[in-house]
């Protein structure tokens, strides 16, 4: 390469991003506060999109990035402790600079679905990092939407993820309802003791409205059935997936399900759609 | 050898039908006539397809791994040098010996279409071996070839025709002699050369690499359920050759971690779609082993202990590096 | 038409290599594969097809997305450079040349990759018509006629005369650099070229996979996927990835950071959907099984990226697979199985 060679611009390579905050949600996850290197955010997105996040020689991965696009001040990613780059992203230092391209995917219909209707948000463990984009893009423009319910469950009070803000704002916020639930008695908490597709269905929500779902693969699966079981259809419940990516841009040919890309055709999906695809995720 | 198809096929029917066996493991014919490819048989009504020509030459004693995870033994049929890769599984303990039925097939040699078409036979529409000829139907014209100069080159450096596990035996007088090649001439030749030249030889056929890893899918002595290279904290994981030191890198690291049970059934070698001779590089080890540790055959015996994980007073010492003039420290 | 006699081909190669690289299938080391023109590299004309493919040219084994630096906590970037070098592929097969084509619509599509773009900006096709299709071969099956190669110059050797026709603006500027060493072709030669095409038009429909039609591989997306038939047709497979790497069409691609000691370089390098540890998570993977790995592969080529392009298979009937898997599984037997009503042989 002589000096003279042109660098290339392209979308695999990315941006520097530095990490001004870190917050310790659980045993974990951790929510890192993310800036440009100049102040602000390293692009703008709509709620259920993500970015890739990486740590050179490390690896690189695709995390959905959990602030509201409303918030123009910093992004924020809640990340969970499972493998070798998460690892070291949960070993990170306030003011590590890391390397982040985005955004990927499709976004929740905020704009267009989602508008004027009543909602509501199913969420299990790290499974509410996607949905608190939206959550908190409506609290933004709350005159935009109907009634919402948040059902929110995890394996005990430690493992819910961001509790001081569900308590002190959202369960606080006009029009907003909070049902949280842990999945076996404990001392010290108060609440409903369940898991969250049997609580969904004990709080009888009406069929009008629109569902979001996010958690771990086997409560989707047991949310839909419930939400079925209640009169909800299909078309009414949407959901975001996850699976190994390395593009972002649906070109590695990776995170296909079926003919379709879940970096760039999802990862958020209403379920009707999923079933006219492969069942392979 | 159509005999013998026909023989295989009948024993494959009776063991089925006595439920002596849950499943047949042989090949199945392709449609252009030199491309079966191993497959189980469940039926009496699939054994039409199966077939045994001179293009069976994959060894399909690692397929056992698998086939071992369902009920009932499986028939599998085994050319001489397969057995020496099923023995070697069954001292690893990859195989249940329980759980197999092994019938011993003779071979007359395994073809090597490669060298059909080194010769200019192309648009071949079926064949026939007929005695010591193959005769080719091509769209441009009939062309005939004596057997013996379409040989894979592990077949011309066939160990010889004895099955070193069976349970039965087909067609065993049909196996063709051993040709009394030295299968050392190639490593010996390397060894001969200056080593700068023998550098420059295996970086020309190294660099042809593309990582495609059959080799060591074929390989009956890489049955790792996790490959060093497939595992990412390894540091060895890369899927493409960055530079040249991986390039050898990978070869050199997969002939040591099956010296002393690579049994020299030349799969590698025959699989390589860029025709990369691994044969001499694991060929080597084994003459380097037979020196220091006594002669050795991996498959021969399987209650027999692989050289490099059985200690003995006799063993080399390590300062035969120096005195053969290696790492010189130059 | 131009015209030029086969014994200067040297000299026509030397001109176009003289002035920029160029590559072409030369006998190297008991194979034949796509080999820088130097003097003395001699073109292999009666070869097939090369044992790798023409993809390698515009879409690398491996390439450098960037190189990083990290110092503390600060880390810098540095954008690989922007492969710009010009050059020329002589002799790629008609098959090779529409695989580029199936390529674009992957590469090319938004967003596009600009290290791709610029391989195949700078880059000029020279393609050869076949003159002795194998039995391995069914371009035919995807609408390619080996008599008739797409490209920037599509170029014939019949007999003793090589035939040179540039297609696009591209082939026109190479030729008009090379026009010295070109004559007409008159209405005789034309003749002698028409006669030679119907020649191997009788040969493409004399093969043995002359009429496997892949759209005969019928139903639906889920009732393909969940047919059981795979179990049968993936049973030999070894899971290596000799297919997905000679394949001219195959492009799933990896990401890793290879670490030099002073600095980290980002590579992007071919991976392939028979990986067990391709679609491998933290937490799981949805493939597990050889069964679901050969399945995908297939399902993509023969569903997945038809329905996403248009009805555009992936796969050009070089048959690369044919000849270069261990156990001779090929996409041919898949369609075969599955389009059992309209190929019974």
């Amino acid at each position: 390469m002589c000096g003279n060679q042109k660098h290339a611009v392209d979308l695999l390579i990315p941006t520097l991003g530095v990490v001004t905050g870190i917050r310790t949600d659980t045993a974990d996850v951790k929510t890192f506060r993310v800036n440009g290197v100049d102040g602000g955010v390293c692009f703008a997105h709509m709620p259920g999109q993500c970015a890739m996040l990486s740590i050179p020689g490390v690896g690189e991965a695709m995390f959905s990035i959990t602030s509201s696009p409303t918030n123009t001040g910093y992004m924020e990613f809640s990340i969970k402790k499972c493998g070798s780059l998460t690892d070291w992203l949960h070993q990170m230092e306030v003011g590590q600079q890391i390397a982040i391209r985005g955004p990927y995917g499709n976004a929740f219909p905020v704009e267009t679905a989602l508008r004027g209707k009543d909602l509501l948000f199913i969420a299990g463990g790290i499974g509410l990092a996607p949905l608190r984009s939206v959550i908190n893009y409506v609290r933004h423009y709350r005159g935009h939407y109907g009634a919402v319910d948040i059902v929110y469950g995890a394996r005990s009070k430690g493992d819910l993820v961001d509790y001081e803000e569900i308590k002190n704002e959202w369960s606080t916020s006009e029009g907003i309802q909070v049902h949280l639930t842990i999945d076996r008695p404990q001392v010290g908490w108060n609440g409903h003791v369940g898991f969250v597709p049997d609580y969904v269905k004990a709080l009888g929500f009406g069929p009008h409205r629109t569902a979001l779902v996010c958690g771990p693969p086997v409560m989707i699966k047991f949310v839909l059935a419930s939400l079925l079981e209640m009169g909800f259809a299909k078309t009414q419940v949407y959901t975001t997936l996850e699976l190994r990516m390395k593009c972002g841009i649906g070109k590695c040919g990776r995170c296909n399900i079926g003919s379709k890309y879940v970096c760039k055709d999802g990862p958020v999906f209403r379920c009707d759609e999923l079933d006219h695809l492969p069942d392979e995720y | 050898m159509q005999k013998l198809s026909e023989m295989m096929r009948a024993r494959a029917a009776e063991l089925l039908a006595q439920g002596a066996v849950g499943r047949v493991l042989g090949w199945r014919s392709g449609g252009l006539g030199y491309d079966p490819s191993p497959a189980f048989f469940h039926s009496a009504e699939q054994l039409p397809e199966l077939v045994y020509n001179g293009f069976c030459a994959a060894n399909l004693s690692k397929y056992l791994i698998k086939a071992g995870e369902n009920d009932g033994r499986t028939l599998v049929f085994l050319k001489p040098c397969d057995t020496y890769g099923l023995n070697q599984l069954l001292s690893e303990h990859r195989i249940d010996r329980d759980k197999t039925y092994l019938l011993g097939v003779g071979c007359g040699g395994m073809l090597d279409m490669e060298k059909a078409r080194g010769k200019g036979i192309k648009g071949v529409g079926s064949l026939e071996e007929a005695g010591g000829a193959v005769v080719f139907q091509t769209l441009y014209g009939e062309k005939s070839c004596p057997r013996s100069d379409l040989l894979l080159e592990k077949c011309i450096a066939c160990k010889g025709g004895e099955h070193m596990a069976y349970d039965e035996l087909l067609g065993a007088e049909e196996t063709a002699a051993n040709t009394g090649f030295d299968r050392f001439a190639g490593v010996n030749e390397l060894e001969d050369m200056p080593a700068g030249e023998r550098f420059d030889f295996w970086r020309g056929q190294l660099s042809k690499c593309i990582r495609c890893n059959a080799c060591r899918n074929v390989c009956p002595a890489c049955s790792c359920n996790q490959c060093v290279f497939d595992n990412a904290r390894s540091g060895v994981s890369a899927k493409a050759n960055a530079d040249s030191f991986e390039e050898n890198l990978f070869h050199i690291i997969r002939a040591y971690h099956v010296a002393g049970r690579c049994t020299d059934c030349g799969e590698c070698s025959r699989v390589c779609p860029q025709g990369i001779p691994l044969h001499l590089l694991n060929r080597k080890l084994i003459k380097d082993i037979n020196a220091f540790y006594g002669p050795y055959q991996a498959g021969a015996d399987p209650d027999s202990l692989p050289p490099l994980t059985d200690y003995t007073k006799e063993d080399v010492e390590p300062g035969v590096v120096t005195t053969r003039g290696g790492a010189t420290g130059c | 038409m131009l015209k030029l006699s086969v014994s200067r081909i040297p000299e026509l190669l030397a001109a176009i290599g003289g002035a920029r690289a160029l590559f072409l299938p030369a006998r190297s080391g008991g194979q034949v594969n796509f080999t820088r023109w130097d003097t003395g590299v001699e073109y292999c004309g009666e070869a097939l097809n090369t044992v790798k493919s023409a993809k390698d040219f515009f879409f690398p084994q491996s390439e450098n997305l960037l190189t990083f630096q990290t110092q503390g906590k600060s880390i810098s970037i540095t954008p690989g450079g922007v492969p710009e070098e010009p050059f020329v592929i002589f002799g790629a097969r008609p098959c090779d040349v529409r695989a580029m084509d199936i390529l674009d619509m992957v590469f090319l599509s938004d967003p596009q990759d600009s290290f791709y773009k610029a391989r195949r900006e700078s880059g000029v096709v020279v393609a050869m018509a076949c003159n002795a299709p194998e039995e391995t071969c069914f371009c035919g099956s995807f609408g390619i006629d080996a008599a008739d190669p797409p490209g920037d110059v599509a170029a014939w050797i019949v007999g003793d005369t090589l035939y040179w026709d540039a297609k696009t603006e591209k082939g026109e500027a190479l030729t008009g650099e090379l026009s010295a060493l070109f004559s007409q072709a008159d209405g005789g030669d034309l003749a002698a070229l028409k006669t030679h095409k119907e020649e191997i038009a009788s040969i493409l429909e004399r093969l043995p996979l002359s009429d496997l039609r892949p759209q005969s591989v019928g139903g639906s997306l889920l009732e393909l996927f969940s047919s059981e038939k795979w179990g049968e047709l993936s049973q030999a497979c070894l899971g290596c990835g000799a297919c997905t790497f000679v394949c001219p069409t195959c492009q799933c691609y990896d990401i890793q950071d290879f670490n030099t000691g002073h600095g980290v370089q980002r590579f992007r390098c071919w991976d392939s959907c028979m990986y067990s540890d391709f679609t491998m998570m933290a937490h799981g993977n949805p493939r597990t099984s050889r069964l679901e790995r050969f399945r995908q592969r297939f399902m993509h080529k023969l569903v997945y990226f038809p329905e996403n392009n248009g009805g555009q298979y992936s796969c050009v009937g070089c048959g690369r697979c044919v000849s270069k898997c261990p156990v001779s599984l090929n996409i041919t037997k898949v369609i075969k199985a599955f389009g059992v009503k309209e190929n019974v042989r």
